[in-house]
């Protein structure tokens, strides 16, 4: 790593700053007024685009290029598990073991 | 009108802090191998901690310790980071409605928000309970700040991260999340087109754009169910 200890700290505060930032935006700008009706349609459906991003990016992606790996597999063992309504703890634990005996041989 | 659904919101609390245990328990090793990572980059124990402590989203932290790890610098680290929070914008602006009081304390409120409690709290109907995302995130938080101690203090015992297959924790938790959504097929038309479109853009963005730029697909919500 190239950041001296004193720069760490200016790294972690300044990303703690910008988080809450980030946060509190919305409900400063938006909050306490009723929005029109098109605005719920929308909002509705916030979870599931940025949420299936977040799962995409992070099994089928690695910076700035597409690539799978073990984790792929492990997570794919994981959706199987919880659509079939296992528990998100004994999935997530399955998901670890599937990738680590993987990348084990 | 969410403000005025407050009767139940110890009732809501309650059920909160119960609904956020097992989100807290793979927070635990998630933030864990966040404190094992930070201090291979080169994080002291106490600077690990404190990270998890007053940063308090997964995402911003392994972006901005993946862009110093990689030997990049201050500003680009608060770049990556900063644009993984970017959906904490969309978030907050949904959320908006459903928070009363002042610009302080709605800012304040704000900060509760993690993608858990966030997706929780949702009642479907375009409003949250904010009581309920308030509960959820607390054991939430209570887990983090451990994982992270643990990670920072034990890290070098536990080894590598990768080997253990730590990595596959992290997209779990969304998918578990994710799942719930999927019951509604307008939700699941959403999420694939979401998905497609941030995988379409991983190679010509930097890593949070293609998420921030999933939320563009909710605008189908204007042309559906517009009868």
């Amino acid at each position: 790593m190239t950041l001296t200890y004193t720069q760490v700290w200016v790294l972690i505060f300044g990303l703690a700053a910008l988080t809450m930032l980030i946060k509190a935006l919305g409900p400063v700008l938006l909050g306490g007024r009723e929005l029109p009706p098109w605005f719920s349609r929308v909002i509705v459906l916030m979870a599931p685009a940025l949420l299936s991003a977040l799962v995409v990016t992070s099994v089928f992606a690695s910076g700035r290029s597409w690539s799978v790996g073990a984790h792929t597999v492990g997570v794919g063992v994981a959706a199987v598990m919880l659509w079939r309504r296992c528990s998100l703890v004994l999935s997530a634990v399955v998901a670890v073991l599937v990738t680590a005996g993987l990348r084990a041989i | 009108m969410a403000a005025g659904r407050d009767e139940g919101a110890r009732e809501a609390f309650l059920r909160g802090l119960k609904l956020g245990v097992p989100f807290g328990v793979v927070g635990f090793f998630l933030s864990a191998s966040f404190g094992v990572l930070a201090r291979q980059a080169g994080f002291s124990v106490a600077q690990a901690i404190v990270t998890a402590m007053i940063v308090f989203a997964g995402s911003a932290q392994f972006a901005a310790l993946s862009v110093i790890t990689a030997g990049g610098g201050i500003a680009a680290a608060l770049t990556a980071g900063s644009l993984m929070n970017a959906r904490f914008l969309a978030m907050g602006i949904a959320l908006a409605p459903s928070l009363p009081g002042g610009p302080m304390k709605r800012a304040a409120q704000g900060q509760a928000v993690v993608d858990s409690s966030w997706a929780l709290a949702n009642r479907g109907d375009g409003t949250f309970d904010r009581w309920l995302l308030f509960g959820t995130t607390v054991p939430q938080y209570v887990t983090w700040t451990l994982g992270a101690v643990v990670g920072a203090i034990f890290g070098d015992a536990l080894g590598d991260t990768h080997r253990l297959g730590l990595d596959a924790i992290y997209p779990v938790f969304f998918l578990s999340l994710l799942i719930a959504e999927l019951r509604d097929p307008t939700s699941r038309w959403v999420a694939v087109c979401g998905g497609l479109l941030a995988l379409a853009l991983v190679p010509v963005s930097p890593p949070g754009v293609p998420i921030l730029a999933a939320s563009a697909v909710t605008l189908f919500g204007l042309v559906r169910r517009s009868r």
